[in-house]
């Protein structure tokens, strides 16, 4: 579904990316993982093209070579990206926050069918629908922003550690969710510095350490290797 | 008593005026936080264009409301356009720059139409006559206060303008996407939202307004140079400063204060003291609130 191929990004001299490939399949929960600082958010940036790549080429669908386009065009062909640190419009209402994930779709009956849909996952959002979106916790806002990526009905799903900053027991719901709305069809490339959480969460795995793929493969196969166990997992 | 009533009045119709204007420099405000300082002489355009449209038309002989009507119709297209253009080939060149430097543009594409504007094969430095599109009637009369229909038209008209871009911005799609991208382009992007377009749509509908601004200040002040929009667009910006830069309802009650101030200052002081009001209303916001009557207070992300 998605194939990243050979990508670099540069900041000015700064060398964020070097040369990363990487595959998503249709259906498919993939978690990148790696420390801060690595390149895993400029690798989701290079795909929903807020930072295009100096170099390689990244193709949706077999057929569309999307590293040249506008996000809005890539947003169109249904890769939502859910940027770190969530970016809510915190001067819109709960509501007008899902309106805006459901920009570019004119099915007016259908946005209102994925609307309760998303508030059947998320009730706190039903409750909380006219509320501006400042006022909610954390945890809310980062299901609110997932929700709007939702509101799209991405055919692909970028999701930017999920779990920066949640306690533990939100953590868990909302990994539970990602496995739910997985479920519901949608491809999920996932990028965590919990390791542990997202490769329970995902079916195969990219290790990623100064802007390179080091290891990858099954996820069961990454969470046995010691590599992965010292450096990721916090086990001597 | 009467008197006091009568220049309430007029107040309010010239801060009515100032509202429309003000719009627009709250909306590009809004959107790319730009104060644009070309956007007073987009209001003398649409009142110098439509002087040239009612000779065009004929509707200039022909005092009715259906010309009024016309003229208000092609002022804020041309306006629209006007500030499409303006914002295409001044401002999006500039996209990544520093704010400083679409600031300098700004005042560069102001001076630009003012002094182009003078050129003899243009509209020439002698100022030119408004037709009068409709005649002045009493319209209401209590006692000694009248109200005429001018009055009535103009107040009425900024009203029912300002009700319906408050009702767009809130209500429909397009304003979704222009409040998206006013808090962040990025963000505003991955909901597939075409940012420099809805910036395009913010000038067009901006620049509609001062046109109509433009057409109804000619009713009042029948004599356009192609400085005219330079005293009534500081005047706008310091409404829209004194609302709270930024709102929209803040605008317009930025713009009737700034009417208001003035007339009664022209009324009760001197009439001298008239243009400086505002200016002394602009030092005192900007000491106790600079965020403005309805404005938010911006905290700024580190």
């Amino acid at each position: 579904m998605l194939s990243v191929e050979n990508v670099s990004v540069h900041y000015g001299a700064i060398h964020a990316l070097k040369g990363v490939s990487l595959q998503v399949h249709a259906g498919e929960i993939v978690a990148l993982i790696g420390a801060n600082g690595t390149g895993k958010s400029s690798l989701l940036r290079a795909i929903s093209g807020l930072t295009p790549p100096s170099e390689g080429a990244i193709v949706f669908q077999g057929t569309h070579a999307i590293h040249r386009l506008p996000p809005h065009e890539i947003v169109g062909l249904g890769i939502a990206h859910v940027p770190e640190g969530r970016a809510i419009f915190a001067n819109f209402t709960v509501e007008e926050n899902l309106m805006a994930g459901a920009y570019l779709r004119h099915d007016r009956l259908e946005i209102a069918e994925d609307l309760e849909w998303i508030f059947g996952i998320f009730p706190r959002l039903k409750e909380r629908r006219r509320q501006s979106a400042a006022t909610l916790s954390g945890g809310e806002q980062q299901m609110l922003a997932i929700s709007r990526a939702l509101m799209g009905r991405p055919r692909l799903l970028l999701l930017d550690e999920p779990s920066l900053g949640l306690a533990p027991i939100i953590v868990q719901s909302i990994f539970k969710t990602i496995r739910q709305i997985n479920a519901q069809g949608a491809t999920i490339l996932l990028v965590e510095q919990n390791a542990h959480m997202a490769l329970h969460a995902a079916a195969r795995g990219y290790v990623i350490q100064t802007g390179q793929i080091v290891m990858e493969g099954p996820s069961a196969e990454l969470l046995a290797s010691k590599r992965v166990r010292q450096f990721y997992l916090g086990e001597t | 008593m009467e008197l006091f009533l009568q220049q309430l009045l007029q107040g309010f119709k010239f801060g009515s005026i100032y509202a429309l204007i003000a719009l627009g420099y709250t909306m590009v405000y809004g959107v790319l936080r730009l104060i644009n300082f070309a956007h007073g002489d987009v209001f003398m355009l649409g009142a110098m264009l439509s002087i040239f449209f009612a000779r065009w038309t004929g509707w200039g002989t022909r005092p009715s409301w259906l010309a009024l009507a016309g003229i208000l119709a092609l002022a804020m297209a041309a306006c629209a356009l006007i500030g499409a253009l303006i914002e295409r080939l001044a401002y999006r060149p500039l996209r990544n720059a520093s704010r400083l430097s679409l600031l300098i543009t700004a005042i560069g594409v102001s001076l630009f139409i003012e002094n182009a504007g003078q050129l003899p094969g243009v509209f020439g430095a002698t100022p030119r006559a408004f037709p009068s599109l409709v005649e002045t009637r009493p319209w209401i009369t209590w006692g000694t206060l009248t109200i005429s229909n001018v009055e009535a038209l103009v107040i009425g008209v900024s009203l029912a303008l300002t009700g319906a871009l408050h009702f767009f911005v809130q209500r429909t799609r397009i304003g979704l996407a222009m409040r998206a991208v006013a808090f962040d382009f990025r963000t505003a992007s991955l909901m597939g939202i075409h940012v420099n377009r809805v910036i395009g749509w913010t000038f067009m509908l901006g620049s509609a307004l001062a046109g109509a601004a433009g057409v109804l200040y000619g009713l009042s002040y029948p004599a356009i140079d192609p400085l005219s929009g330079f005293l009534p667009g500081i005047k706008a910006f310091v409404a829209a400063v004194l609302g709270g830069i930024g709102s929209i309802p803040g605008a317009f009650v930025g713009g009737i204060i700034i009417g208001e101030a003035e007339t009664l200052t022209a009324g009760y002081l001197s009439s001298t003291y008239k243009d400086a009001i505002a200016f002394l209303i602009l030092i005192v916001v900007l000491l106790v609130k600079p965020s403005g009557l309805l404005g938010r207070k911006v905290v700024e992300k580190v």
